[in-house]
């Protein structure tokens, strides 16, 4: 008998490759408005995979990936590029500059914590007073952003300016069954779209969107959709993972995600109620491929898919997510295992997307 | 040749909570053990290095003291996998959302410090600052690798990988006191090439942060006839601006107040004076909160000094000094011992 060696060049998966070009994306600086950097690291991987390519007025990246069958689905992908970071606004003479937030940076985040000011990546860090000169009540009450600075040494007025874009300082690890880094939100939804474009089913015509502006509104998600007016979109995000404990013991019922079991599918969030035909499709495409995913519970938070699918006509969308812990932080921390479910599911989805998916009947609603 | 650089961040790299300083002894003991001539550690692990003097028996002794020791965290309880923590020194809880860690367990594991989200906190936290006993360590483990590895009593590093700022800057955690480590090295190693009388004991002490059970008991074993600490001061920055700082990189503080022995504070200064090494004089008008504290009141009372390098964010991951300040601290210490003549003591006075 022959044995026939399965070749695996045209399936996506996810190994020490995607792992490293992660690692690559998440050390990367990209702060909304500003994704330049992480951008060109995409264009570099995906230029020898695209029918078309273009960078929209927004910077956006629009990637094509034609079908290769008759009346495909229009499907657009949309990842966001851009992170959560800070902005110097002033500087003095000494090397001490103050800072705004860009996105929903948490406050109590950044203090004691290392960054990387501009496009070189100029070191330096947010301190505090020290503890010995603090009153027991000091340290109930939140430092004001007004009274944080990052300091980049001494004689270092020249070395960044107003203006200039600043993330978390670091470096990505993988940890046993973990990946711990910073911007996990949403590089690897990122890398998850790369590895899909790389891997374009024959079946559908990718609309592959990189997108920029997610953390301050989906702006960049709301342009390319107009833009690429697809049938239907697939978000690819990262959702937090409050599977802690409480403080008292009790139940915890605002998980919104647990790590490790899989991905998770949005049904509703502050901006967008997801379409119930592509939650209900992925549900049973990883029921019959035997691929975990979670419901994300419904509540707060959005997606690039609050501006799409309210773009022109009405564009159904779904969101599936990586869920990871310490979102919005200096590190973030995400399961292989959920990711590579994620592309799992997403991939064997798209084979299987059909035009009468979105036809009404009654019998779905 | 030690290059002070690369030292630093070896040291500071490795652990040594308060209780727990055998690596960082380690590495101490290590590096001493080419430029002394004698080497001990003592019954709670401070460790002791003797660089003998040329005086005649039986010698007079000065005690440099640098505690070796780190702040840092202690596991209490675990809770479905994730740790609860408490603090080994002080720690301002603030700094400690999004923290990387070290877990001392079986076996060493990384970490993140995870604030939870208001909505698992008692009803009406909002965006408080979280409580330590309230934050989790997240190895990124199973519940099930978690509980062979870790148990209670673990201890906790922070894991910051120190960094180059500008202007021969460096930041990082536990700067607070190994940079004295560093400087009392490059003062030894100086020694090899100065005449000097004195016996110079340098000591890298345990459990400052705690209890100054190193200082205590070093300075009753060696018993010498000075003690000077050298230990971390702090620098004007963001967060400190007014009189309780002193510029970085401007060079080292001389301690003055009860703690410290006027005369010895005299002679720092002149040597001080005469080398045109960079000070500036920290009054301190109780207690100075390092080793001297201990020290000076160990058997029937010892005359003190405290040298002060100063450094931003004390007791942060992000602990940021002047390499410059550190290499001229290891100076001046060498130039204050070739000045001891045999009989200085003698000559400590109280002039009313």
């Amino acid at each position: 008998m022959t044995i026939i060696k399965e070749t695996q060049t045209n399936k996506p998966a996810i190994g020490r490759s995607q792992i490293a070009l992660l690692e690559k994306l998440s050390n990367a600086s990209g702060v909304s408005g500003d994704e330049g950097e992480v951008r060109a690291i995409i264009l570099e991987e995906i230029k020898s995979h695209v029918d078309e390519t273009k960078i929209d007025a927004l910077g956006n990246l629009l990637v094509l990936r034609k079908a290769r069958m008759d009346n495909p689905l229009r499907v657009m992908l949309a990842a966001h590029m851009d992170e959560v970071g800070l902005m110097i606004v002033a500087g003095d003479d000494g090397g001490i500059f103050e800072f705004e937030r860009v996105g929903s940076v948490d406050i109590r985040q950044l203090v004691g914590k290392q960054v990387l000011v501009g496009k070189n990546h100029i070191p330096g860090v947010i301190g505090a007073r020290p503890i010995h000169l603090l009153e027991e009540e000091d340290m109930k009450k939140t430092i004001p952003i007004d009274n944080l600075r990052i300091d980049l040494g001494l004689n270092s007025s020249d070395k960044a300016k107003p203006g200039d874009r600043v993330v978390f300082g670091t470096r990505f690890s993988q940890v046993g069954p973990s990946l711990f880094g910073k911007a996990l939100d949403n590089r690897m939804g990122v890398t998850t779209l790369i590895e899909l474009v790389k891997h374009a089913p024959a079946n559908i015509e990718m609309l592959a969107v990189f997108t920029v502006q997610e953390e301050i509104g989906g702006r960049g998600a709301r342009v390319s959709a107009y833009g690429y007016n697809p049938d239907l979109a697939i978000v690819l995000d990262t959702t937090p993972a409050n599977d802690l404990p409480t403080w008292d013991d009790t139940e915890n019922a605002h998980y919104n995600t647990v790590l490790g079991k899989g991905p998770a599918i949005y049904i509703a969030d502050k901006g967008t109620i997801y379409d119930r035909r592509l939650i209900n499709f992925f549900a049973e495409i990883g029921i019959s491929n035997k691929i975990p995913y979670q419901i994300r519970q419904p509540g707060g938070g959005g997606t690039d898919a609050g501006q799409i699918h309210r773009q022109r006509s009405g564009i159904p969308s779904v969101a599936i997510s990586v869920p990871h812990r310490n979102t919005h932080s200096a590190i973030s921390i995400a399961r292989l295992a959920d990711w590579k479910n994620t592309l799992g599911l997403v991939y064997n989805g798209l084979l299987k997307l059909e035009p009468a998916l979105l036809k009404h009947t009654d019998s779905q609603y | 040749m030690i290059e002070l650089s690369p030292y630093l961040k070896k040291l500071i790299s490795l652990p040594g909570l308060s209780g727990f300083e055998a690596p960082v002894h380690d590495l101490i003991r290590e590096t001493w053990f080419p430029i002394v001539d004698e080497l001990v550690t003592s019954p709670l692990g401070s460790l002791h290095g003797l660089k003998r003097g040329t005086g005649s028996e039986p010698r007079p002794r000065l005690l440099l003291a640098a505690h070796m020791d780190a702040i840092g965290l202690m596991v209490t309880t675990i809770a479905n996998g994730f740790l609860r923590i408490t603090e080994v020194g002080g720690v301002d809880p603030r700094i400690l959302p999004g923290q990387p860690v070290i877990v001392h367990g079986k076996k060493d594991l990384p970490g993140v410090i995870i604030q939870p989200p208001s909505t698992l906190l008692p009803p009406g936290h909002g965006e408080k600052p979280v409580e330590m006993r309230y934050l989790f360590v997240d190895t990124g483990l199973t519940e099930k690798e978690v509980g062979e590895f870790v148990h209670p009593g673990d201890q906790v590093s922070f894991a910051q990988v120190p960094v180059d700022l500008s202007g021969d800057c460096m930041a990082g955690h536990t700067m607070d006191d190994r940079v004295a480590v560093a400087a009392l090295t490059l003062c030894l190693q100086d020694l090899q090439h100065v005449q000097h009388a004195w016996d110079v004991w340098g000591v890298a002490t345990v459990q400052e942060e705690e209890t100054f059970g190193g200082a205590w008991t070093s300075a009753f074993s060696i018993q010498p006839q000075i003690a000077v600490a050298i230990d971390v001061t702090f620098a004007k920055g963001p967060g400190l601006s007014n009189h309780r700082g002193y510029p970085l990189g401007k060079g080292l503080t001389l301690d003055m107040g009860p703690n410290i022995h006027p005369a010895l504070f005299k002679r720092f200064k002149e040597v001080a004076e005469k080398l045109d090494i960079p000070f500036h004089v920290e009054p301190n008008p109780t207690h100075t909160g390092t080793d001297t504290f201990a020290m000076q009141v160990t058997a029937e009372g010892i005359p003190s000094m405290v040298i002060g390098i100063p450094l931003r964010y004390m007791h942060t991951p992000v602990e940021t000094v002047c390499l410059k300040d550190i290499s001229r601290t290891g100076h001046l210490l060498t130039e204050f011992i070739a000045t001891l003549e045999p009989d200085f003591i003698s000559k400590i006075t109280w002039d009313d």
